[in-house]
């Protein structure tokens, strides 16, 4: 496929910063529905697609440990993109799927990508019971809402299979549900399952391991989260030993960095923090892919006593898909101790 | 010291200009005509790669239907069960007077789209979502120009005329077949562990696009032009090899002079191997200019050749290409070294006070003529005994390098006895001078000699097993093609169509059904026929049992053509599983040119009954063939059929022997350079040996002889090691004739061919070795001739 064309198809997917920043979603909206503040959510309707909007993401990322006692982390995301904001049956339908997976051990770094047109059952989401897929891999629901999961993908040389129990309550981002992202308004409906118990196995190309772990679900739709000035972000979802965890970002913008944090306790309630409360600094860079990649870094949360450093498992998990970006675990020292994952785009 | 050295040693090339020419030429042909050859092949093979990422993607395989269209609900079951394919519809749509075909992918998992020129092929919701958008070539752009019922168009220049590339959905509509594919692109990077495809869809076989199929016989197209390419290389290096040797033993007193003035030995030696190496670059540079023009000669050849002979789309333009330049360097470098080595380790060993001898170069080829009649005949038990131990391609290439270099060492051996026994049988003084004088001559010219008798031979070779394949195809063409008309239906619905419509309105209808099957371990063809006359009276059959026809057609026995049989030793009475359960006496064995595979005929009804779905799309037609042309044209018109599905099989023919004839233009040019480098390197090496002949011409002159004479003489010495070499060349070009034939052939593509033989073209080669030998001697007989007898008295008054 010409490079440019598949460049502008997937421009309009989310999750991919250019160095022309976030064009294809700085936009204006072309008829497509935006984020309502007063909008509630409600499931399990809201797990399935909402092919009104123009982007839309199930985002699940795990750190594990194997029988082998070493770390491993995994991501499985599926990106729902849309041509015009309406669904339509057979090739006519203007809806985009893309998936990607991975699997980050402390020294290799495996990817697989996948794209469907919507309209032919190739991909799709639905609410209940809940099931996403693109090709063979899938993310399916094996008890009412997303309580209980199970999750596979395969690429040319991994594969996973893992089962997913959550652990407390679904978490609503931002105010309901409804997160902010820049100071011109831009948002998303966005909200988050934090605390899933994993178990599994992982397939490499060495054989087998089995794991367990802690998995972490977004699920986010907009359709202009971003303003034209943000050149792309540093994301992060942390867990620590307390049982807290926090979901913290930071849109990086020519007029002034933009952060927000949700602070999760262990009964799983949550409070978002305003803008601002969490300060994010990059303190070390590797080489990765031939550009400079921040893969540890100072965060520091006064209002919550956080002070920690963020480490890469694997400074090398680059994504090279379609559209390329960083996307590993971490863990996490200081003041807190624990594990997470870090996305890194527009770098 | 360094600089003086230098200059010491450049000084020798200003004073002996001819030298320094004909070591630069001399290696600027080899490299020319070894980069031509490369680019050549390399242009093709970059057409064939860029053919196939356009439309087939790089994908090797593809799915398809047994019968009818793939439904979307199977291409969607089998990317639900992790089988990374991609769907293609295909299909004709007639838009006024001009016939589209329209290629219709899905843009999301399709390999490759074609680069376009203008910008707004990239807004992907205009190309993905109705009306969609048509990618065409301009010309094609031109001719859609009034349709108002087309989506707009992009122009692109990466698709060939009359095809319109367009989504998926876009070709659904167009072509009016909802839901429908024709095929699935297997993409090259599948997950592991996929459910095996002949469970999750049944209905679809897998074949492979056809690339690997022209891929196989252009290799053998591009084979003879590599070993061509080398052979001259070999001819170029005897030149370079001569000459560096030459300059280096004329040097001799210079280097003990450097040494003795206090050069080391080590700087000399790094000064005469950069000398070399400088030579070598210079040259190869030279070489690669020459080899370019000689490729933008040949290559609409080559590309018309390629293209009519096997389809494949080569084009005539050509491209600097950084591998073929730098094959021509390395060569370049490389031959020069190999050439020029001997002579460098000479002068690195060369002893302080050894005594320079004038003649030494000629005297050490003369000592080493026993050598040479010893390595000879060892290099040739080599080729044999590799053919033999190594076997296969690499041993038959062995067994030819064997043979052509210990022919080549045999050769001065074999002319000095030649000579040797003319001598004692002629009468005569001049008659007797003339043989002595050759034979004391003889090692000057010996290199030269020896790439001649090899260019003759690849010419007498090659030149043999292209005749010879050229009359054994179009007679098999004139067997295997005799219906007047072959159809290709697009489904088996218009199949059945066309046989009734056929059917009233000729002599017979031959469907050509076949199966995919393994055979004897390995891929093949099934093919079942109808008892007709048509295959009784003209399948070209090279062994046979008794009564085989009716053998196969009372479903007892199998035709297997010769590759399948040669390479498992299946020959009539023995028996040959075609399938579980099902087992038949080879009955007969037919050449099947030009197919790789193996392949085997049954009777129709026993193929239908062991095979389900056989796709009935294929027809031969008998029918007089006056009649055939209107035929073709009421069939095209009836059935809205596209140009290629109605051949014509005189057309067929007359495309194939036009090809031939483009290949032996090709050839033939190959083979005048070959010649034209070989006639070159005797004009040297007599130049070179100018100086040293006028000691043995002026007593000769002194007795009487005039200059006249004397150059008559010297342009029939010219001829005779000429026309001798020629004769010594027959036998061996027919050898090499011979193991192209039986052995490479055989090896490479798994069928053999009989050996004819082209007398006349061995006239005609002769004529043009001693035209050669004679031109060749022409410079140095005109200045004979005209060289002033002050000169010719010199000789005495030297002190020699």
């Amino acid at each position: 496929m010409n490079a440019r064309l598949l460049a502008l198809l997937l421009l309009c997917l989310p999750g991919f910063a250019t160095a022309q920043g976030f064009a294809g979603l700085g936009t204006d909206a072309q008829g497509f529905a935006v984020p309502d503040p007063a909008h509630r959510l409600s499931f399990p309707a809201d797990h399935g697609a909402h092919p009104e909007f123009r982007i839309e993401w199930w985002y699940l990322t795990a750190t594990l440990t194997g029988e082998d006692g070493r770390d491993y982390g995994i991501q499985w995301t599926l990106f729902r993109s849309a041509l015009a904001p309406y669904e339509a049956e057979g090739w006519a339908s203007p809806q985009l799927w893309m998936a990607h997976a991975a699997l980050t051990t402390p020294d290799r770094h495996f990817v697989a990508e996948r794209r469907a047109r919507g309209g032919i059952g190739q991909a799709g989401v639905s609410a209940e019971p809940f099931l996403a897929y693109l090709d063979d891999w899938e993310m399916r629901a094996t008890a009412p809402g997303i309580v209980a999961l199970s999750l596979s993908a395969r690429g040319q040389d991994f594969s996973y299979a893992l089962t997913l129990e959550a652990q407390g309550p679904l978490v609503l981002q931002g105010d309901q549900g409804y997160s902010v992202k820049s100071r011109d308004g831009h948002a998303s409906h966005y909200y988050s399952q934090p605390a899933y118990d994993v178990t599994g196995t992982l397939t490499l190309p060495d054989g087998p391991v089995r794991v367990t772990g802690q998995g972490w679900l977004d699920r986010e739709w907009s359709s202009q989260p971003l303003s034209g000035t943000q050149s792309g972000w540093d994301w992060f979802s942390l867990s620590f030993e307390g049982g807290e965890k926090m979901m913290g970002f930071r849109l990086r913008d020519t007029a002034g960095d933009f952060t927000a944090a949700t602070w999760i306790s262990p009964d799983g309630s949550a409070e978002a923090l305003p803008e601002g409360a969490l300060s994010v600094e990059p303190l070390t860079t590797s080489q990765v892919a031939g550009r400079g990649v921040p893969t540890r870094w100072r965060l520091d949360l006064p209002a919550k006593g956080l002070s920690v450093d963020v480490t890469a498992l694997n400074p090398q998990a680059w994504m090279t898909t379609s559209f390329p970006y960083w996307e590993g675990p971490v863990t996490i020292t200081g003041s807190h101790a624990g594990k997470g994952y870090l996305e890194m785009t527009g770098y | 010291m360094i600089a003086a050295a230098l200059g010491a040693l450049l000084s020798h090339w200003r004073r002996q200009p001819g030298q320094f020419a004909t070591l630069v030429l001399g290696l600027a042909l080899a490299t020319a005509l070894w980069s031509a050859v490369q680019a050549i092949n390399a242009e093709a093979r970059a057409s064939y790669a860029r053919a196939a990422a356009q439309l087939g993607g790089d994908a090797g395989l593809v799915l398809k239907a047994r019968s009818g269209a793939i439904p979307l609900a199977t291409y969607v079951a089998l990317r639900r069960a992790g089988w990374q394919v991609s769907p293609v519809l295909e299909g004709r749509t007639r838009i006024g007077q001009t016939s589209l075909r329209i290629l219709g992918v899905d843009g999301l998992t399709y390999p490759v789209m074609p680069a376009s020129e203008t910008t707004d092929a990239t807004d992907p919701a205009a190309i993905l979502l109705p009306p969609g958008r048509l990618f065409v070539t301009p010309a094609t752009a031109e001719a859609l120009a009034n349709a108002p019922d087309l989506p707009p168009r992009i122009t692109t220049p990466d698709l060939p005329e009359g095809v319109a590339l367009t989504d998926i959905g876009t070709a659904e509509r167009l072509l009016a077949r909802t839901g429908e594919i024709t095929r699935l692109l297997v993409l090259p990077d599948q997950p592991a562990g996929l459910p095996p495809l002949s469970q999750l869809a049944p209905d679809l076989e897998l074949s492979e696009t056809g690339q690997g199929d022209v891929a196989r016989l252009t290799d053998s197209f591009h084979l003879n032009l590599t070993a061509f390419g080398l052979l001259s290389f070999a001819v170029g290096l005897f030149i370079v090899h001569g000459t560096a040797g030459l300059a280096f033993e004329q040097r001799r007193a210079m280097f003990r002079t450097l040494r003795a003035l206090g050069l080391p030995a080590r700087t000399l030696t790094l000064l005469v191997l950069g000398e070399l190496l400088a030579l070598a670059l210079l040259s190869g540079l030279l070489g690669l200019v020459l080899g370019y023009f000689v490729a933008a000669v040949l290559l609409p050849d080559v590309a018309a050749t390629l293209r009519g002979l096997y389809g494949a789309p080569v084009e005539g333009g050509l491209t600097l290409r950084p591998a073929w330049v730098a094959s021509g360097l390395g060569m370049a470098v490389g031959g020069a070294l190999l050439a020029g080595v001997q002579g460098v380790v000479k002068v690195a060993r060369m002893p302080i006070l050894a005594a320079p001898g004038l003649l030494a170069w000629s005297g050490a080829a003369r000592r080493g003529r026993w050598r040479m009649a010893l390595a000879g005949p060892a290099l040739m038990l080599g080729g044999v005994l590799a053919l033999w131990q190594v076997g296969g391609l690499l041993g038959g290439f062995m067994l030819l390098g064997g043979l052509m270099l210990g022919a080549a060492l045999l050769l001065p051996p074999l002319l000095a006895g030649l000579l040797a026994l003319g001598g004692r049988c002629a009468t005569g003084v001049t008659g007797q001078w003339l043989l002595a004088d050759l034979r004391a001559q003889l090692p000057g010219l010996t290199l030269a000699l020896m790439a001649l008798l090899l260019a003759l031979a690849t010419n007498v070779g090659v030149g043999t097993m292209v005749s010879s394949f050229r009359l054994t195809f179009t007679g098999w063409l004139d067997q295997r093609l005799t219906s007047e008309l072959y159809i290709y239906a697009e489904s088996d619905r218009q199949g059945a169509a066309l046989e009734d419509w056929l059917r009233p309105r000729t002599e017979a209808v031959l469907p050509i059904r076949y199966a995919e099957a393994e055979l004897a371990g390995a891929p093949g063809r099934i093919y079942g026929i109808v008892d007709h006359a048509t295959y009784r009276d003209n399948w070209p059959i090279i062994a046979a049992a008794p009564g085989g026809w009716d053998r196969v057609a009372d479903s007892t026995g199998v035709l297997v053509n010769e590759q399948l049989a040669r390479r498992e030793g299946l020959w009539p009475g023995t028996t040959l599983t075609l399938g579980p359960g099902w087992q038949a006496e080879v009955v007969g064995v037919y050449s099947d040119y030009g197919n790789p595979n193996a392949q085997a005929i049954v009777a129709m009804p026993a193929l239908l009954a062991h095979v389900p779905n056989v796709p009935n799309r294929q027809f031969g037609i008998r029918i007089a063939p006056e009649k055939a042309p209107t035929l073709a044209a009421e069939l095209r018109a009836a059935f809205d059929l596209p140009e290629t599905s109605v051949v014509d099989n005189a057309a067929v023919k007359a495309a194939s022997l036009a090809i031939f004839e483009k290949t032996f233009v090709v050839t033939a040019a190959l083979n005048v350079l070959t010649l034209g480098v070989a006639g070159f390197a005797i004009l040297t090496s007599l130049l070179t040996l100018w100086t040293m002949r006028l000691p043995h011409v002026a007593p000769v002159w002194a007795m009487g002889m005039t200059r006249k004479a004397l150059a008559r003489i010297e342009i029939l010495r010219s001829l005779a090691l000429a026309g001798l070499t020629a004769l010594l060349a027959l036998p061996l070009g027919l050898v090499l004739a011979k193991v192209l034939l039986d052995v490479i052939n055989v090896t490479a593509f798994g069928w053999q061919l009989p050996m004819y033989l082209f007398p006349l073209d061995w006239l005609r080669l002769l004529a043009l070795a001693l035209l050669a030998g004679a031109l060749a001697a022409a410079l140095p007989a005109t200045r004979l001739r005209r060289l002033p007898p002050a000169d010719l008295l010199k000789v005495f008054a030297h002190e020699r």
